[in-house]
């Protein structure tokens, strides 16, 4: 590793940890997704017929009166398909693009989990709920993220394809077989869109818990890191596997980067 | 990788110490740059974001205040259009798969535009014309039911999201279509309507033509109740129910595309699946 400390004086550094490709599918996916969940939504208004419960017991119906009345998804159901139909393509040429650029930088490196991250995903979970003081090593995510952000990932794709299965059952028969057949299917586009809600809403409140400075990384693209060979990053090394020091110092550990 | 390779070669407790200089250097493989520069390309980022929040904003105020085309957006309503063309070259030929017939269900009854009122069967009629406006043939229940006959049991998929697997029997619309196929020639539409003219449907040649469009007499064992569209309607497992025009009492051929009461209405006009 000393090769480092030739290259790089002991003046902070910025590292590209997003590039930018990755950066603008990222962000243009966010309302996309936004608008497909919400026109979806009034899709899903008049059929609405999925709930948490056992048996007969309902706990949870998707979805009360409010949700409908706060978002506006009462008898749309007609523009609900004009807009899903309309940017579901972007939507779908936006997520191919993402998957190509990964397979062809190799970039899926960083987001793949290995071997070891199902063990170390829970550490990282015991930590972040502050039940555990250490943190297991990570590149340049940790366990915990590689794991979400993989299932994000093959999530979106499920979701692509139960669309299609449902879009168009006949045309691409025997793809709806795959789900269980056309409500298997509808059921399935369904449950992936509630988990990609549940997904937001971890991954905002853990945005919002790592800081500014990984906040700004997504949009920049850069992280300040006090580069090997300077005492901060010395002591670090000491720690082992710490993931390099960022401006914020104490968020760099665990949280979402 | 060497020099993984001979920290490997050390004890057992070296094989974490391996993994984690390599998530380091994961961590580290980005390029870096001075702290001015990055300042500097910091600005331009938020500068770029901020006119790509604008622009986006921009976009979605230009879809949502686009004239609108029979109730939707025009851009939108093209992209239906677009959709359609797409998928009709992809696979026009294709069909839904087809159940045996335990796995029929009794359908919900869920639209009563224009067949309120009971009529009476006997008095019912079919009405055929021809695009110039023409009668082509009067037909009556027993002339259909002397048509040859099929069964299919398929999947009826409502546009709200339900679906119910249905036999119906009747008289595939090819079929029917043989009748009048040399004196209307090539036309494109065929329009079909409810006696009352208050529930209308259009459709393209090549969907009415498919083997699985049927004119429907029965369901199941059973003549068509009043409520599901006695004594004829429509049938396909290969667009939604609101092309499926129940009590149909006119069906007319025709060089433009026919209106329909739901494309009218927002919806898509092929509703194709």
């Amino acid at each position: 590793m000393s090769h480092e400390q030739t290259v790089i004086g002991p003046q902070p550094v910025a590292r590209l940890v997003h590039p930018r490709a990755i950066r603008w599918l990222h962000w243009i996916n966010f309302p996309l997704l936004a608008v497909m969940m919400w026109s979806g939504l009034r899709i899903y208004w008049a059929e609405d017929v999925y709930a948490l419960g056992i048996g007969d017991w309902q706990w949870f119906a998707f979805f009360p009166e409010v949700v409908y009345e706060k978002l506006d998804l009462n008898r749309h159901l007609a523009r609900g398909m004009a807009f899903h139909f309309a940017f579901g393509w972007l939507f779908v040429i936006n997520g191919v693009i993402y998957a190509t650029y990964l397979a062809v930088t190799r970039e899926w490196r960083h987001i793949l989990p290995d071997r070891n991250c199902m063990g170390e995903a829970k550490r990282v979970v015991m930590h972040d709920l502050r039940l555990a003081d250490d943190c297991p090593p990570q590149g340049r995510y940790n366990a915990a993220q590689r794991i979400s952000y993989t299932t994000v990932l093959v999530m979106a794709a499920i979701i692509v394809v139960t669309g299609f299965a449902i879009y168009k059952p006949s045309q691409l028969y025997p793809l709806p077989l795959l789900f269980g057949g056309y409500q298997g299917a509808r059921f399935i586009h369904f449950s992936m869109t509630i988990g990609l809600m549940l997904f937001f809403v971890v991954h905002v409140l853990q945005v919002a818990r790592a800081g500014w400075s990984n906040f700004k990384a997504m949009v920049t693209g850069y992280e300040i890191e006090i580069p090997a060979g300077s005492a901060a990053s010395d002591q670090l090394a000491g720690a082992g596997g710490s993931p390099p020091l960022v401006e914020s110092g104490t968020e760099a550990e665990g949280a979402e980067r | 990788m060497s020099e993984h390779d001979a920290m490997n070669d050390g004890a057992e407790a070296n094989a974490l110490t391996a993994r984690e200089i390599e998530l380091r250097e994961q961590a580290r493989s980005g390029p870096t740059i001075p702290i001015e520069e990055f300042r500097r390309r910091s600005r331009r980022s938020f500068f770029v974001g901020a006119a790509g929040l604008v622009a986006g904003g921009v976009a979605w105020r230009w879809v949502q205040t686009q004239p609108t085309d029979d109730g939707i957006p025009q851009v939108l309503r093209s992209a239906l259009e677009k959709n359609e063309a797409l998928w009709s070259t992809l696979s026009s030929s294709r069909a839904a798969p087809e159940y045996p017939a335990s796995k029929a269900t009794p359908i919900q009854v869920n639209g009563r535009i224009g067949i309120r009122e009971a009529i009476d069967l006997e008095d019912w009629t079919l009405r055929v014309e021809g695009p110039d406006g023409d009668i082509l043939d009067e037909l009556t229940l027993a002339d259909l039911q002397a048509m040859p006959q099929r069964d299919m049991v398929v999947e009826h998929k409502c546009i709200e999201g339900w679906s119910s697997i249905v036999r119906w029997g009747g008289v595939r619309f090819r079929d029917f279509h043989e009748r009048y196929a040399d004196q209307v020639g090539d036309v494109p539409y065929v329009g079909l309507e409810t006696p009352d003219g208050e529930y209308y449907v259009g459709w393209d040649k090549e969907s009415i033509l498919h083997p699985q469009t049927m004119l429907v007499l029965r369901q199941g064992d059973d003549p068509l109740d009043q409520d599901h569209g006695a004594p004829l309607r429509l049938a396909t497992p290969n667009k939604y129910g609101i092309k499926c025009l129940k009590r149909i009492g006119v069906i007319r051929y025709s060089n433009e595309r026919p209106a329909d009461y739901w494309a009218e209405r927002s919806y898509d006009w092929y509703a194709a699946l």
